[in-house]
């Protein structure tokens, strides 16, 4: 027996060596090494001194830090619509779906559904049917007086993004509502009722508190998701953000940091770009999960 | 009264959510200059498909896409299969440090290492090939994989092993002629779950593919949006065409792909 227990350990790691191989040398060593990157000053890919933080002082030079905070800015106002919008009308749904018996898969497969599709075909496709000139979409407003350059108007770009996301994402939070929801015993808002309570006092005094930890998960997600959009910004307005960087995201901008600046130090400062939404984007989610899951 | 309104805003909204992707199917199948004409109208033939397939190069994007995903998936699947085993079932030394490097994976942003990885794979002779792309995905489908595996692995029944070493089964005999029958249902799950983000994936090959005669889906759709531009009819079908796989896994899939949707719930 003890013979055989020893025999088996040996071959545990031998069954452990290809993912661990694979793993380190595409996963984890490209990892490391941008980390290590950060660190120096480059010409071109030549490695020249070591830098010290000097490429993350280059982050908040004047001309970078110009492109970085608006960047930013739309990050962030990405995941206050997201929020606003589509978890909003996520909760809508998966609330009203509770009470609907018949066609409610039809229902929930029809609003998951553009889930499924690539993030780069829906830009794609929005930017067909927002087109100005053949566009259905202003077909379809333009009796209305309604129609307008949806994408091409920097007023109006962002807040598009942010409906075509929706219009995406929207059936996420409706499922993953939809299955807290389900998890709730009934007998609860009937015991409120009984007492005297409405519907709507059951749902916020009841319902509400306990999609708390449903609410937290798709907050976070919701979060992560948003700092890292990327195909469909690009889909919609290019590597630039058009119009006007109207829709310039940290992911377009780290990306034509490394690729098409034309900085000699291009990997240098990318590299530090890299690690600084690494260590915002990790950060403020442990932040999140901290506030958003302590007990009350 | 107010249900039935509830029920009017429901379908409502599903025919918003539904209104685009039936205008992208409608559209591809009429030419473009009625489209310009009347947005909205019946199909009339499959001269667009023909026209993306054989003049936008279409026809080599989707095989580099299907070579990729099949062969990142399957190597994904294969090496963290073999991982899964000892990590859920066999007491060794560094037992949990492994299986916690493997799944801390699942946190960390792979894409920020992009640099140093266009550099390694430019070291291998890897830039510009599907082989790279495959090495690229399937270690990246690792964490996910042997999460899934080792949970599943874990919750066999131990009188398994015990049968099998009595039967004097090594090892790998016990790996290959007990385990691997009985893990075919997770086995499903994380190939359904890697085969959706591998096919969509753009970032990867934008930054290390340039070949055109190597590009997959995703950034052959860039240039054919730009080359193009004003033939809507064709446009709409390369987009269809790029849908068409999701539609048929989740058809295939929609058990695990709900299941999976809704795994996040407990944490």
């Amino acid at each position: 027996m003890a013979l055989g227990a020893r025999r088996g350990r040996g071959s545990s790691y031998l069954f452990l060596i290809p993912a661990f191989l694979l793993y380190s040398a595409f996963v984890v060593y490209p990892l490391f090494t941008g980390l290590t990157y950060s660190f120096f000053s480059w010409k071109g890919t030549l490695r020249g001194g070591f830098a010290g933080l000097d490429n993350y002082a280059g982050l908040l030079s004047g001309t970078f830090l110009d492109q970085l905070l608006p960047a930013l800015g739309h990050n962030f106002l990405l995941f206050a619509g997201t929020m606003l919008v589509q978890n909003t009308l996520g909760l809508a749904f998966a609330l009203a779906l509770s009470r609907v018996r018949r066609g409610k898969r039809a229902l929930q497969t029809m609003f998951a559904l553009p889930y499924l599709v690539n993030p780069l075909v829906i830009g794609y496709l929005w930017t067909l049917l927002l087109s100005p000139a053949f566009g259905p979409v202003n077909a379809f407003l333009e009796p209305l007086g309604l129609a307008m350059p949806w994408l091409g108007d920097p007023d109006t770009a962002l807040p598009t993004v942010i409906v075509i996301t929706t219009w995406q994402w929207v059936g996420f939070p409706m499922l993953l509502f939809s299955a807290a929801l389900a998890g709730i015993p009934p007998e609860y808002g009937e015991a409120a009722r009984t007492d005297g309570a409405g519907s709507w006092q059951v749902f916020w005094r009841i319902t509400l508190p306990l999609l708390k930890p449903a609410m937290a998960t798709v907050t976070i997600l919701s979060f992560i998701g948003s700092m890292g959009t990327f195909a469909l910004v690009y889909a919609l307005g290019g590597s630039n953000g058009a119009p006007a960087g109207a829709t310039d995201v940290l992911g377009l901008l780290f990306y034509r940091t490394a690729f098409a600046s034309g900085d000699v130090n291009a990997l240098g400062t990318s590299s530090a770009l890299a690690v600084f939404m690494f260590t915002f984007i990790f950060g403020s989610t442990l932040l999140l999960e901290r506030v958003l899951r302590r007990k009350a | 009264m107010k249900a039935l309104t509830v029920r009017i805003l429901l379908w409502g909204y599903a025919a918003f959510s539904m209104a685009p992707l039936l205008v992208m199917v409608l559209s591809s199948f009429r030419p473009t200059s009625e489209i310009f004409d009347r947005p909205l109208g019946r199909p009339t033939g499959f001269g667009n498909y023909v026209k993306a397939w054989t003049e936008a190069s279409f026809s080599t994007y989707v095989v580099n896409s299907a070579v990729v995903v099949v062969c990142a998936v399957l190597l994904g699947a294969a090496v963290s299969l073999l991982a899964a085993y000892p990590l859920g079932r066999r007491e060794f030394r560094g037992r949990s440090m492994f299986a916690a490097y493997f799944i801390s994976g699942m946190t960390l942003p792979a894409h920020l290492g992009v640099l140093p990885l266009f550099y390694l794979l430019e070291s291998m002779g890897l830039v510009d090939s599907l082989a790279g792309l495959v090495l690229v995905y399937a270690a990246g489908s690792v964490p996910f994989n042997v999460f899934v595996l080792t949970a599943f692995f874990r919750q066999l029944p131990h009188e398994l092993d015990e049968a099998a070493s009595l039967d004097g089964a090594g090892p790998f005999a016990t790996f290959w002629h007990v385990m691997l029958p009985l893990v075919r249902p997770a086995l499903a799950t994380v190939v359904v779950f890697q085969f959706v983000p591998i096919w969509n994936d753009f970032f990867y090959p934008l930054v290390l593919m340039r070949d055109e005669s190597k590009l997959t889906l995703p950034v052959g759709l860039t240039h054919f949006f730009g080359q193009f531009q004003n033939d809507w009819g064709t446009l709409f079908a390369g987009l269809v065409m790029t849908t068409i796989p999701l539609v048929v896994l989740f058809v295939l899939a929609t058990r695990q792909i709900v299941a999976g949707l809704t795994a996040g719930m407990n944490r």
